[in-house]
């Protein structure tokens, strides 16, 4: 039996009957048509789902799609705002931050997260910060300066007002 | 108009505004209207006779399309998997070695736990799962074997009935009087190694989707491959569809190394389905079915024995190698992988005048093994780079004095190896010492003293390590059986507007390509790198091509369009001199124009003339229309990459945990394309290598059960397990590749695995511990401390 759910996902409003098992990754996908989010794993490791719910970063391969109704979701597709790049995605850019790309789209909403938590991380926590999510290209040492990059942009970025009132 | 050359430059890569906004193009992500979803059961067994298989109520469960076992796919005339590398030459008793049958999905036998029994086709991909529930399989459990020196033991249970003791080949490669070199040996160290079994985990599973066209009677065939067209020929082989009605498509790749070269059981249950159906069907694995279901890698015991004078040079290896093959051969390289790949290099970058490799493949209840990042050169080098610690340790000698006295040397090369391969170029010494200096090698057996006063255990690891990749000379390679060339191909087509399409056979899937191709072509055409666009992965419009794997793309594949390249420009200027009226001779091309020597100001851009080509009325008598050309290279030799590596650790020896604290890597594969890239393909490789030296470890237990088969039991390394890496690079041109260019896509994990584990042994080595089987888990290293302590 289908259950109707709404769910607001980068900024557009939707309505869909879903099965109560449908995984929040799985209705992104396949209903909606946002492939840019990921499945890399069964297990909650990897991270390649990882998706911003009501501000939070989740793993929506562990989410209904049912727990997520009334919520709002942030993915992949929609972190560029007007054709600007976010400064997370500009970083993984500039710093050569993926290679295959497959874990990018979960790498970057743990990144953005972690921005939004702590604008200004060391080397240490921005690797503590990305255990929930796997990469099997990089090393990891180009994304750490992905995010380094993304966080000195978007302190300048918050800072520049201040400057201009001074 | 002058570009910009783009040879050298960190550009940025023109695939990742795709991939970071979430438009990249996975199988996955591909739908067709019609589609139906494929799920497999798989054998819970790992050894086991099917009595009976009862599909009944699966097939009429509600959304269920279709249900096929082994048996429908006989019926259909569908025959067991080929395998591209029969070994012969070098096979002990002379014969080609026998292929044991491996279906498509078992009739009725089982041979390891994730072995295809049945496959569900459904509506959407949920009740395609849920049907599995509903088939019933009469097992009759057998003994199994998983561990391979056991499979070879009399008494073994049998995997295969025409394969005695299991022993798939005895080959052996010996090189030098062996014998000799033992007996003028002052001693005989020897050891005993086990190199893991590991698994590839590519972040994206494998995926396929088929589609019949019934009027056409063509197939079209999306995965995630390394090289679509090798899958198109061996699909063809099994399914009958005419190579040319059958299009296979690989656009964005989730990483394979190697893994994704092979075709698998599902792969062939895709489109078989699809035809007798006359509908769409997509199969994704799940990640728990990809650590059963997709290839391994490594998986040796290794007993080694090295002739050694007391001044420390090395002159003669023997080892005994019994490589796991799992329990049928792998469709990719599987055989190539313990025997030709790994063998050769067994002499690393050293003189010795004697090697001997006895390789045995054998059969167990396993997942198939088969080519992974450096595939037989990570297991060869282990070997001997761990094996120089060994010997130094026993001398008496520094590690770096016992590398040094053995290095072949600059001005020998072209040198012929031991291992028979013929050495390109090299400079050993100058990648040792850049990496000393760089680690402060001296300064540090200071520290390490002073750390050991204050109960602290530091260690330094050293790897000097050479390659061979890009795979290769395709002589060489049907002459020791792979059925298959290893050239690759390009088409380089200029537009009448002056912007170039390439064609290329290899097929990238994450190294960046689409970025260092357009430079290379870019810089060999003088136009700017934006006008040049790269198609790959496209068995309808790109020619044949032999893929992505060996580090071999830029080698080989690169070499093919620069020829290519070379070719158009070569049209192009005789197109030049008709039209500006001068000798052949004079005319000259420099970053996109041709001008007459003598005369400066007689000159017409590459783009003009792409267009007097488009024209085609005012071309020289014998020259066609148009600026498109194409290259097979067959490349005269491989390459051969090296570098010196040097990892540096503490272990805490109350919980035997290994934290890595400086990790150099200096690497010399000639001249660089594009160095962001090869930063980034020198730190994934790190990551797998030290992964192998420290976390990953694929485990069954004695009934054929994959023990690490998850995500959450199969340690991938996170960014907190590794660190920042220290580059830096020599630069030694191959001789023979047009551009000086060798590989880089493997050297990080051939190099980096021996490097930890020297460094791990050398931080215990107060305890006298002298040796530890990767991986260093905690628990590895905390149970030979204990030893040690009560020895």
């Amino acid at each position: 039996m289908k259950h109707k759910i709404h769910l607001k996902v980068n900024g557009v409003e939707h309505t869909n009957e879903v099965e109560p098992r449908l995984l929040l990754v799985h209705y992104l996908r396949d209903v909606l048509n946002l492939t840019g989010t990921h499945v890399g794993c069964d297990t909650s490791q990897c991270g390649a789902c990882t998706v911003m719910l009501n501000g939070q970063a989740v793993k929506s391969c562990t989410v209904l799609a049912m727990q997520a109704s009334g919520g709002e979701v942030t993915t992949v597709e929609g972190l560029a705002t007007n054709g600007t790049l976010h400064p997370v995605q500009e970083g993984f850019w500039e710093k050569h931050g993926l290679q295959c790309g497959f874990c990018t789209p979960g790498m970057m909403i743990t990144a953005v997260q972690l921005l939004e938590r702590n604008p200004n991380p060391t080397e240490d926590e921005i690797r503590h910060a990305l255990e929930g999510n796997l990469c099997r290209c990089t090393g990891y040492q180009n994304i750490v300066s992905a995010i380094q990059y993304a966080a000195e942009k978007m302190r300048t970025a918050s800072a520049q007002p201040v400057k201009a009132a001074q | 108009m002058a570009v910009t050359k783009m040879f050298g430059a960190a550009v940025k890569r023109r695939e990742d505004p795709r991939l970071i906004t979430g438009k990249g193009y996975y199988t996955d992500d591909m739908n067709v209207p019609g589609q139906t979803y494929m799920a497999v059961l798989r054998s819970p067994y790992g050894h086991a006779r099917i009595r009976g298989i009862n599909v009944e109520k699966a097939r009429k469960h509600p959304g269920v399309v279709a249900v096929f076992t082994g048996q429908d796919l006989a019926d259909g005339g569908i025959g067991p998997l080929p395998q591209a590398w029969p070994l012969e030459v070098g096979m002990v008793n002379g014969q080609k070695m026998t292929i044991p049958e491996w279906r498509v999905l078992a009739i009725d036998r089982v041979r390891f736990t994730g072995d295809g029994v049945a496959a569900v086709i459904a509506e959407d991909p949920y009740t395609a799962k849920d049907a599995l529930d509903l088939i019933d399989v009469d097992y009759e459990p057998l003994p199994a074997v998983t561990n391979q020196a056991k499979a070879m033991e009399p008494g073994a249970p049998q995997l295969h009935d025409n394969v005695p003791n299991n022993i798939a080949f005895h080959w052996r490669l010996a090189n030098g009087d062996i014998d000799a070199a033992f007996a003028s040996a002052d001693r005989i160290v020897k050891a005993h190694f086990i190199n893991q079994r590991l698994i590839p985990n590519p972040m994206e599973t494998h995926a396929a989707l088929a589609q019949w066209n019934a009027g056409a009677e063509e197939m079209t065939f999306w995965n995630t491959s390394q090289n679509p067209h090798v899958t198109r020929l061996l699909g063809t082989l099994v399914t009958g569809i005419p190579e040319h009605k059958l299009r296979v498509v690989a656009r964005d790749v989730g990483g394979g190394f190697g893994c994704k070269i092979s075709i698998y059981p599902g792969d062939i249950l895709t489109m078989w389905a699809a035809r007798k159906l006359n509908r769409p069907v997509k199969w994704t694995e799940e990640r728990r079915e990809n650590y059963l279901a997709t290839a391994h890698g490594r998986d040796h015991i290794q007993d080694v024995e090295y002739a050694v004078k007391n001044d420390g040079t090395v002159l003669g290896i023997r080892v005994k190698a019994i490589a796991n093959m799992g329990a049928y051969l792998n469709t990719g390289p599987a055989p190539g992988v313990p025997t030709w790949l790994f063998a050769p290099m067994l002499a690393g970058c050293y003189k010795l005048i004697a090697l001997q490799c006895d390789t045995y493949g054998v059969y167990t209840n396993t997942t198939p093994t088969d080519a992974y990042r450096g595939a037989g050169r990570p297991e060869a080098t282990y070997i001997i780079e761990r094996g120089m610690d060994l010997i130094a340790r026993e001398l008496g000698m520094d590690p770096v004095e016992i590398r040094r006295k053995n290095f072949i040397q600059p001005d020998e090369f072209p040198y012929t190896s031991i291992g028979t391969f013929v050495y390109d170029s090299g400079n050993y010494q100058g990648s040792l010492n850049k990496a000393l200096e760089i680690a402060d090698y001296a300064g540090f057996r200071q520290r390490q003293a002073e750390a050991r006063k204050q109960g602290k255990y530091l260690g330094i690891g050293l790897s000097t390590y050479v390659e061979v990749c890009g795979l290769g000379p395709s002589a060489g390679a049907n002459a020791i059986g792979f059925t298959g060339g290893l050239w690759e191909s390009a088409v380089v087509r200029m537009h009448p507007t002056g912007s170039v399409t390439v064609f290329t056979g290899s097929s990238p899937h994450g190294q960046g390509e689409e970025t260092t191709f357009a430079q290379l072509v870019s810089s060999e055409l003088g136009v700017p790198v934006e006008a040049v666009e790269i198609i790959h992965g496209d068995t309808n419009s790109v020619p044949f091509g032999m893929g992505t794997y060996g580090s071999r793309s830029l080698a080989v594949g690169g070499a093919a369009l620069v020829m290519a390249a070379r070719k158009i420009r070569e049209k192009a200027r005789k197109i030049a001199a008709h039209q500006l009226e001068a000798a052949l001779d004079d005319v000259v091309f420099d970053n996109g124009t041709f001008s007459v020597q003598g005369s400066p100001d007689k000159k017409k851009t590459i783009q003009e003339i792409a267009f007097a080509a488009y024209m085609g009325g005012n071309l020289p008598p014998d020259v066609t229309p148009m600026l498109e050309e194409n290259h097979y290279y067959d490349p005269p030799n491989f390459v051969f990459p090296f570098g010196a590596h040097i990892c540096e650790v503490e272990v805490d020896i109350e919980t035997g945990v290994t934290r890595l604290l400086r990790y150099i890597a200096v690497d010399d594969c000639g001249p660089v394309v594009n160095p962001m890239i090869v930063d980034g393909q020198v730190h994934g490789g790190l990551a797998q290598g030290i992964g192998q030296a420290l976390y990953e470890h694929g485990i069954y237990d004695d009934n054929g059960q994959l023990l690490s088969g998850s995500m959450m039991d199969y340690a991938v390394p996170t960014a907190s397990e590794l660190i920042h890496f220290d580059l830096a690079r020599t630069e030694t041109p191959s001789p023979h590749q047009p551009l000086g260019l060798k590989g880089v896509g493997e050297t990080g994990t051939i190099a980096s695995t021996p490097a930890v584990a020297n460094a791990v042994v050398d931080a215990l080595s107060p305890l006298g511990i002298t040796h530890i089987d990767i991986p260093l888990t905690p628990e590895n290293v905390w149970h030979a401390i204990q030893n040690a302590r009560k020895a």
